[in-house]
């Protein structure tokens, strides 16, 4: 699609991002607000990031979630990459529709259930709740949405290279190490931040799995907002926003160098 | 040796994953549907086991339905549940009415400028759900930030009671499941060939006419998978009717929830969840079928 862009289409663009955006940034402003009522302004303030650096609750739940995040989606990536390559190579083996719709069922899946079941499965196997019960949940659910980034680049992924590396001598295994791995790289990458926001951002599946002592930041957040909004709560936000937006920042602009870096070599090398 | 390696290692690739989705993904279903079949009791976990593996016809006649009759007579679930379609089929619809002309715009806009706009919608993505939902807080609150602006444009002279009602739910759903209305059917706009319109213009038709006749019916395939990912995960949303609805909200994910961490009826609580299950199998396997059917397309 490459026409005019009229002024309707500009208008419902301005207006949906105005939609996405406004929340998150009056959020942002009020978390620099003096005043303890979140929403009348008292002028420009940073007391409550300051006493959030003395707020152990926030700050251990703050440390595990990030653990939780780290491992999980580490190990999401793995798994989802192997069911990916899986579901894209093997198109014929015993039970792939079963392994394909356990891949896209959870992604749907409201998170109620997910929890719920899990954490029956915990106790089933009478198995201590804690920080390792919500990285294996959080494993569990990432790795399909890690297998559908994955799997979405795989299958548009030119199969000459393989063969010619097979051709050359080398192993299955070396040939995904050395050609396949290298070209979806971008999409496992992908597929690891997508893991980890998933894990940091889950409060629902968190609760159902957790035991005592791994309280994550979102039940934190939860259960601070179930007494009130403060605004204490903002300025975390405000520093989870900004992390965020930082990483997908440097992301894009790393994979856009990379774009110039690669277009630039093509070139020295047709003049060559 | 060469060769049975390569091939145990074609096998892991597949039994690594599958496994693991069993034990974490099929297993936790079939407890859930035995625990919904034992009574509640109280002690810790807060059921009666009913079948340890020997299921032997005295076993099987301890199987309970209690729960599920329990449910069909308090009218309470049976609202719930119809309620919770109701808000995820109605804020599907609007998420649609929003999300369509975005994506619309985003799919004619400078080819240059594509890309910032496809980042621009992920990233609200990006940030927590909880922290994005939280913010509609302060701005539905009757004292709230919406309030106070259109009792200054005039607009207004009371403070407005949306926060605690479904209107703050399909605010909620609509602004945290927006992005997955947009990519779908944004990615399907931009793939569509542009000669497609130009033929139709060419041959007489007017612009609204060609979007209608050509465009839209092109779209369709992106807006239900998009339909999907809305309507799916909001019937059983937890955290927005929670904490944008209030107590005078009824919806099923709430309900589950509090049965299990308020009531601690465990056996309840996976009745309502194999309940619900039942209700979206339906929803779900259309979703992987139009998934599976994009695939095959794309290779």
């Amino acid at each position: 699609m490459n026409r005019e862009w009229s002024r309707f289409n500009i208008v419902s663009v301005v207006l949906g991002f105005a939609f996405l955006y406004t929340p998150i940034v009056l959020l942002v402003i009020y978390s620099f607000n003096a005043s303890r009522l979140v929403t009348v302004w008292g002028g420009f303030s940073t007391k409550w990031y300051v006493s959030l650096m003395s707020n152990q609750g926030i700050l251990s739940a703050a440390w595990v979630t990030l653990r939780v995040g780290l491992i999980s989606a580490s190990v999401a990536t793995v798994l989802g990459t192997m069911a990916a390559v899986s579901l894209t190579r093997y198109t014929r083996f015993r039970g792939r529709l079963l392994f394909s719709g356990m891949v896209y069922a959870p992604i749907v899946m409201p998170d109620v259930i997910s929890g719920l079941s899990l954490l029956l499965l915990f106790v089933a196997v009478d198995f201590d709740r804690g920080f390792w019960t919500v990285t294996l949940a959080h494993i569990s659910f990432a790795m399909c949405f890690v297998a559908v980034v994955v799997q979405s680049r795989l299958v548009t992924f030119d199969r000459s290279l393989e063969e010619a590396a097979m051709d050359l001598g080398a192993t299955p295994t070396r040939t995904f190490f050395l050609v396949t791995l290298p070209v979806i790289a971008p999409a496992v990458l992908a597929g690891w931040m997508l893991a980890f926001t998933l894990s940091l951002d889950d409060l629902v599946i968190a609760s159902f799995t957790s035991g005592p002592g791994a309280t994550t930041l979102p039940m934190k957040i939860y259960s601070q907002v179930r007494l009130g909004v403060t605004p204490e709560i903002n300025a975390v936000c405000t520093i989870l926003i900004g992390l965020v937006t930082a990483g997908v920042l440097v992301a894009s602009v790393v994979t856009k160098r990379r774009a110039v870096q690669k277009a630039r070599d093509e070139q020295a090398a047709a003049r060559a | 040796m060469q060769g049975f390696l390569s091939l145990l290692g074609r096998r892991l690739v597949i039994i690594v994953p599958y496994l693991w989705l069993i034990v974490f993904f099929l297993v936790p279903f079939v407890i859930v549907f035995k625990i919904s079949l034992s009574q509640t009791a109280i002690r810790m976990p807060p059921y009666v086991p009913v079948f340890d593996g020997t299921a032997t016809w005295a076993k099987l006649r301890q199987l309970s339905f209690d729960n599920y009759l329990w449910l069909t007579g308090d009218a309470l679930y049976a609202k719930a549940y119809l309620t919770s379609l109701g808000v995820a089929a109605v804020s599907t619809a609007l998420t649609f009415c929003i999300g369509y002309p975005l994506a619309y715009g985003m799919a004619r806009a400078p080819r240059s400028l594509r890309p910032t706009l496809l980042m621009l919608v992920i990233l609200p993505f990006w940030t927590s759900f909880l922290i994005r939902v939280y913010a509609w807080i302060g701005i539905l609150k009757p004292e709230g930030l919406l309030s106070q602006l259109l009792i200054w444009a005039g607009l207004i002279h009371e403070p407005l009671h949306i926060l605690n009602t479904y209107v703050a739910v399909y605010i909620g759903i609509v602004y945290s499941y927006l992005p997955f209305m947009v990519l779908p059917i944004y990615a399907g706009l931009e793939k569509m060939d542009p000669s497609l319109i130009e033929a139709a213009e060419d041959l007489g038709c007017p612009p609204a006419a060609a979007f209608w006749k050509v465009t839209f019916p092109l779209s369709l395939p992106s807006v239900i998978a998009g339909s999907f990912l809305v309507f799916i995960p909001a019937v059983g949303e937890f955290v927005i009717p929670d904490l944008l609805g209030g107590s005078s909200t009824l919806m099923i994910g709430k309900t589950l929830w509090n049965e299990f961490f308020a009531n601690r009826d465990w056996p309840i609580a996976s009745a309502v969840a194999v309940v619900l299950l039942v209700i979206l199998v339906i929803p779900i396997v259309i979703f992987q079928h139009t998934q599976a059917r994009a695939e095959e397309r794309s290779r």
